[in-house]
């Protein structure tokens, strides 16, 4: 994980002279772009984590019953928890989008340099991946609730 | 990552009196915390970058298999999973998502503890339900992918 920290040492270098006049100066991070997908990498892998949690416990069911796990599995099946299933998603799309992104930057010279178009990519590639994603997770709640049959 | 790395050069720029200006003196006496200094956040840092590129596909392709395609969480009881861990194919895939994830999750929330835990009685709390819940999942997860009984079914 990046954190802001991670690239105030070029504070020196945004506050040198040639630096861009009427830019953003100080850390390449602070309160642009780079900070908030750092906080939204944050938040998106804590609620990973604890949907993690709690996927393994319910799956844990398969070794108690069929009967128990088809129960709990059962509660999932409506359209509360399939909008649920459409934010996880989007979320896990995120973090893993995300995570590309901080690679790049850490491991290409010119990362650094393009971090702030890079988020602006992946965030065209959330959207491009979640559009058709959500249509076909929500499709069946769609139909059951509005369909004709 | 970086704050815990900052935490341990800390001392470095305080602890003694001839590096003023953070350069040390060639001739200087090395400090012990350097050769109590191991890499473990180095290699923190490696595995979160190298557990998020094989996790991006395996947790990309149970997403989509589990989630998208053929309606989704509809058609999953448990006859389905009994169908997937027949294969050992999915019970490995199952099984290495399992741990790289929870463990790339705990590293996470790992650092995210140390940056907000102000007391370090509040840290050391945290971190003691943290590792306990990472035990569970690894431990459970991992027993339940290899004694699946497929004969439950009946």
């Amino acid at each position: 994980m990046a954190s802001p920290t991670a690239i105030r040492g070029s504070d020196a270098a945004a506050q040198h002279p040639l630096a861009t006049p009427g830019k953003r100066r100080g850390s390449l991070y602070r309160g642009g772009e780079g900070m908030w997908s750092w906080v939204a990498h944050r938040i998106t892998g804590v609620l990973t984590f604890f949907f993690l949690f709690t996927h393994v416990l319910d799956t844990a069911l398969v070794r108690v019953s069929p009967e128990s796990y088809n129960k709990v599995i059962e509660t999932y099946k409506n359209p509360l928890v399939n909008l649920m299933e459409v934010g996880l998603v989007g979320a896990v799309l995120f973090h893993g989008l995300n995570g590309l992104r901080i690679m790049t930057v850490d491991f290409w010279s010119k990362g650094p340099k393009y971090q702030r178009l890079l988020l602006w990519v992946i965030l065209a590639v959330w959207v491009l991946v979640m559009i058709p994603g959500a249509y076909f997770m929500l499709q069946r709640t769609f139909s059951d609730m509005f369909g004709a049959s | 990552m970086t704050t815990a790395k900052a935490e341990v050069s800390a001392p470095a720029a305080t602890g003694s009196t001839n590096v003023r200006s953070g350069i040390e003196a060639p001739n200087a006496k090395r400090r012990k915390v350097a050769g109590r200094r191991t890499n473990f956040e180095m290699y923190s840092w490696l595995f979160m970058r190298l557990s998020g590129i094989v996790l991006i596909v395996l947790v990309f392709g149970h997403l989509l298999i589990m989630n998208v395609l053929d309606g989704g969480v509809h058609r999953i009881n448990w006859g389905f999973v009994a169908g997937r861990w027949a294969s050992p194919f999915w019970q490995t895939w199952d099984l290495l998502m399992l741990w790289l994830a929870e463990l790339h999750g705990a590293n996470g929330l790992r650092t995210v503890i140390n940056d907000y835990a102000r007391k370090d009685g509040t840290r050391f709390w945290l971190m003691v339900l943290l590792y306990a819940s990472v035990i569970l999942t690894i431990g459970l997860g991992t027993l339940v992918i290899f004694t699946f009984d497929p004969s439950m079914g009946g």
